[in-house]
């Protein structure tokens, strides 16, 4: 079932930057689609644009998350539909505690105090965190920040998760271990990453990104043979 | 960090930490009033020699009490407390100055006494309650929602700068003049400022992202329990008790 659609989107910054040039895209549900691209390329501003995040609205085009099309007055009802688990996690995690950071998207979501916090120990114990209820999120771990970081989208039970360069600062272990955290979550993913052992192992689909737009799509490794994305230091020695 | 640590203690399970955010309130208001409005004794045989009064002694005991009731250390809450006495001092030395050493020594002990019980409320009340209780009380939400950034992006600035501060101790000359050390502090501001904007911005987004609406949901449901009376009573009784005895 078709969960996202994506048309024409354009988006051009206050400064004069053409981000987005036309982008077309799609996910259906339980799919995880990897973005590849350059840095520069659109992701971060498609990505954003999903939920609603950019002050400005689109240039021109449509986003339309479970039927629902994003518009200033359809955010909050987007927000609850799709997760995003941002690059930093030192930025997701706001709230003194990881217990309270968790039920913080359920609580806006309406949810009495109570019933967020359960659902948030829920989630916590979902991504193997519970023994971190009381601790403040600025002392984990990268890989710990990471989990809490999801576990804080997983809260709001949303259909889409969208994760932005997922294994920045997690060590080898970190990122097997989110893979097959990420690997057992139901909802259809999408994951901006520069990390390509990274997307072949999750992705069912790669979409490549250039100079703001969709320049090719296929499966993880016709993409990055296509676009040449691997990283080969070998050929140095 | 210092506000991390006050973060830290606000998460504890003491008798004081349970009670209800508003009576805690009302109890600092009702401190805060007897300490400012307490009058100024000069003794007639040391004139205005340096003293500590009864009434201050007896507002200090109060102090104690409570921070020990909460586990609160209490050497690292007046250590803490004790950053408002560079603004109170300037004040109090122009007062000292003015020949009213009486005065003086009263505004630096009025102002560090209400310091530290401002600290103890924060430091026993974590902030999501104690500002639900500011919304309660009918404080403008504008008031709040402001407190609300500034704590959260506290860390956020001091973090920065710290890592700023690494980067600069490692390409350090200490042979640099004052000057050229001045410039570049005053840059790392500028540049401390931009980053932190940036920063504030990013955290922002993350909680548009999961539906934050402008206002913090309160993480727990306030209940004014028959503790809650008891300590109201007694708190507040015991500083006007002591006010009314200077």
């Amino acid at each position: 079932m078709r969960i996202l659609t994506v048309r024409n989107l354009h988006h051009r910054y206050a400064d004069g930057t053409q981000a987005l040039n036309g982008v077309d895209f799609h996910l259906d549900s339980g799919e995880c689609v990897a973005l590849l691209g350059a840095n520069g390329s659109g992701k971060t501003t498609f990505v954003l644009h999903l939920n609603g995040l950019l002050e400005t609205a689109p240039e021109q085009g449509s986003v339309e998350v479970c039927g629902v099309p994003v518009k200033r007055d359809t955010v909050e009802q987007v927000r609850a539909k799709i997760g995003l688990v941002f690059q930093d996690s030192d930025e997701q995690l706001f709230m003194p505690t990881v217990l309270e950071d968790v039920a913080f998207g359920p609580a806006n979501l309406g949810l009495s105090p109570e019933a967020a916090a359960a659902r948030a120990k829920e989630m916590l114990e979902r991504v193997g965190m519970t023994g971190a209820l009381r601790k403040a999120p600025y002392h984990l771990s990268a890989g710990e920040k990471r989990r809490v970081a999801i576990a804080g989208v997983l809260a709001m039970a949303p259909e889409i998760l969208v994760l932005d360069e997922p294994t920045t600062f997690l060590d080898p272990p970190g990122q097997r271990d989110l893979a097959s955290l990420l690997a057992g979550l139901p909802q259809a993913k999408i994951l901006v990453t520069h990390d390509v052992e990274f997307a072949r192992a999750l992705a069912t689909r790669a979409v490549f990104f250039e100079r703001g737009r969709v320049a090719g799509e296929g499966s993880v490794d016709e993409i990055i043979r296509r676009f040449d994305w691997a990283v080969g230091f070998r050929q140095l020695k | 960090m210092h506000h991390l640590d006050v973060e830290g203690w606000s998460q504890g399970a003491s008798p004081l930490h349970r009670r209800d955010a508003r009576s805690k309130l009302a109890a600092l208001a009702a401190f805060l009033i007897a300490v400012s409005t307490t009058p100024i004794h000069i003794s007639p045989t040391h004139g205005d020699a340096a003293r500590i009064p009864a009434a201050y002694l007896g507002y200090a005991a109060l102090l104690i009490f409570a921070a020990a009731a909460s586990h609160v250390p209490l050497a690292g809450l007046a250590r803490r407390a004790a950053l408002v006495l560079p603004f109170s001092a300037t004040l109090a030395l122009l007062t000292w100055w003015s020949g009213d050493g009486a005065r003086a020594l009263a505004i630096a002990e009025k102002s560090f006494l209400s310091g530290c019980a401002a600290l103890l409320l924060i430091a026993t009340t974590p902030l999501a309650q104690l500002l639900a209780a500011l919304e309660r009380l009918h404080i403008p939400r504008m008031l709040i929602l402001v407190t609300q950034f500034v704590y959260r992006y506290l860390f956020v600035i001091s973090e920065q700068a710290q890592h700023m501060r690494l980067a600069a101790l490692s390409r350090a000359s200490s042979g640099a003049p004052a000057a050229r050390r001045f410039q570049a502090a005053a840059g790392a501001l500028s540049v401390l400022f931009a980053r932190s904007w940036e920063r504030a911005d990013g955290i922002y987004r993350a909680m548009l992202a999961r539906g934050f609406s402008g206002r913090f949901a309160a993480s727990v449901r306030p209940h004014f329990h028959m503790a809650d009376y008891g300590f109201l009573a007694v708190s507040v009784a015991a500083p006007i008790a002591i006010r009314l005895a200077a």
